[in-house]
């Protein structure tokens, strides 16, 4: 398989704290890839380099390389906010624009950026939330606002959005934590399914999800990559012993 | 049984200064509004609104030109103080960090508390001096000083007070900040910093000290930006110590539109600050 996001040699400081720690790490094309462990080891910090959403921080200083397709993200010269556009991303909270209708948020992407084409819209809308198996939930009120819908519905909302504006790579960002088990199974469901198209580097602090969705695993603590794999693998022979403390509970 | 009803006592005494506290607060609102009323309601007449001021010894005229002239000058003090101040908010806010931010803060601060007779002379000598004349134009100069720091500060507490989810969420899709912050931030803090614009506006439409030498006033129609203009308070002021006894009841009058304005521009900002906001 092809490696679609590589890192090398990473390191993520916030000023005097040294959040991630000299990652190696290789994201195959069109898998699943779980980052999991305790909070705090700095899985979301990681997955925050990636697409370069750490450049607001003024405090923020990220080192080595990430790789998409073979090009530094960070190097000079590279737009960020091209970046993003290659890079979607799906946050914890589910975070739909407040003031816009459901057909207005799955096409956020391109009306911020004045770039939708006229005519354009109704099919961008319908197959994006086609995609997200949410078109027949709401095609009948896409024009009320996405505060109406629920936790769940509003999370495949916010991938709908991200899916629009036809990214390569998808980061996932703890997306079920504050949705209820059906709607995480929903989410789930579609991770899988999203695979075929994108890449998909999902933290989680869910090791049963991490188990469920994914095909390779990676394990941090204290800022550092412990152990990554298959992830079978990592959930039933791993290497390190901390790896195996915090699967079967141990700690964390 | 005694410390009881000691206790009731302490307890009615601090409630009565309470309530005469409040009231106190609320008499000379009350007080000014009825006086201003009762004196001005009798003068004011269509006249008012559609005449200009008449020559000493003619009865009747109004201050149309009064209240065109203020119109005017809120206008364009809201078209150099507004971008300024609402655009600095969002610098301050989403790009700003740092002693710069801390900087401007602070002036901003200062300017707000700065007398606004010195407002004004700071516009004469800027604008009245080079120009070698009064005009519209310095008036407004000075007005927009005084409103810049208001809707700055207002803007800003706004704009902090948008999730920050919003900013990520947007940025997440590709759009560069500087969007984000115009197409997203604002308008999500939107209704707030309509309040503060209104109540900049109503701050500056009463302000008479930093247009005595700049826009000076004026009998006539003026429309030149170069050019003296009329303002209500100006108008106000110069009919109020004039020695008739017409032009005391325009200035009435005038003083009576002027607290209506305010209390509309007020009301509207209650309003606009009530209603529902996202979280």
């Amino acid at each position: 398989m092809n490696t679609k996001v590589q890192l090398e040699n990473m390191n993520v400081h916030f000023g005097a704290n040294h959040a991630v720690k000299s990652v190696n790490l290789d994201f195959p094309a069109n898998s699943v890839t779980a980052i999991i462990g305790p909070s705090g080891c700095g899985k979301s910090t990681l997955l925050r380099a990636v697409n370069r959403m750490h450049d607001l921080v003024p405090t923020a200083r990220v080192s080595g390389r990430i790789l998409l397709d073979g090009t530094d993200v960070y190097a000079r010269g590279v737009d960020p906010v091209a970046i993003r556009r290659k890079i979607g991303m799906v946050f914890q909270k589910p975070n739909p624009f407040p003031a816009m209708s459901i057909h207005d948020n799955v096409v956020a992407g391109y009306k911020l950026n004045n770039s939708l084409k006229r005519g354009e819209a109704e099919e961008i809308v319908e197959t994006s939330l086609r995609r997200v198996a949410l078109w027949d939930e709401v095609k009948d009120r896409l024009k009320s606002s996405a505060m109406d819908l629920s936790g769940g519905q509003q999370q495949r909302l916010c991938i709908a959005r991200t899916v629009a504006v036809q990214p390569e790579v998808i980061l996932m960002d703890e997306p079920c934590s504050a949705l209820d088990p059906i709607a995480t199974l929903k989410i789930e469901e579609l991770v899988e399914e999203l695979k075929e198209r994108y890449t998909i580097i999902i933290v989680t602090h869910n090791m049963q999800q991490a188990a469920r969705v994914s095909d390779a695993t990676a394990f941090m603590y204290m800022g550092e990559m412990v152990e990554s794999g298959p992830t079978k693998k990592i959930f039933t022979t791993p290497e390190m012993k901390q790896t195996e403390d915090y699967i079967t509970g141990r700690f964390g | 049984m005694k410390s009881l009803s000691l206790r009731h006592l302490k307890n009615f005494a601090v409630t009565t200064l309470m309530v005469l506290a409040t009231l106190a607060v609320l008499a000379p609102l009350g007080l000014i509004f009825l006086h201003i009323l009762k004196m001005g309601f009798s003068s004011l007449s269509l006249d008012f609104f559609t005449q200009i001021p008449k020559p000493t010894g003619e009865s009747g005229g109004g201050m149309a030109n009064g209240l065109f002239g203020s119109g005017m000058l809120i206008m364009m003090a809201s078209v150099i103080g507004l971008p300024v101040g609402v655009l600095g908010a969002v610098y301050l806010t989403e790009f700003g960090g740092g002693k710069l931010a801390t900087a401007i803060r602070f002036s901003a601060d200062v300017l707000a508390g700065v007398p606004s007779i010195i407002t004004g002379m700071v516009a004469y000598s800027l604008l009245v001096v080079p120009m070698k004349g009064f005009s519209a134009l310095a008036g407004s100069v000075a007005l927009s000083l005084i409103m810049i720091p208001i809707v700055l500060r207002t803007t800003e507490e706004q704009l902090k007070m948008v999730p920050g989810t919003l900013r990520e969420a947007s940025l997440a899709l590709g759009v560069p900040l500087w969007r984000t912050c115009l197409k997203v931030m604002l308008p999500s803090a939107a209704k707030g910093v309509v309040t503060g614009i209104l109540l900049a506006i109503a701050r500056i439409a009463g302000e008479t000290a930093p247009l005595l030498f700049t826009a000076l006033g004026n009998q006539f129609w003026s429309r030149k930006l170069t050019e003296p203009i009329a303002a209500l308070p100006l108008q106000i002021f110069s009919f109020a110590i004039a020695p008739y006894e017409d032009w005391h009841k325009l200035a009435w009058a005038g003083a009576l539109v002027l607290v209506m304005i305010m209390f509309t521009l007020n009301l509207g900002a209650r309003f606009l600050g009530r209603q529902k906001r996202y979280s």
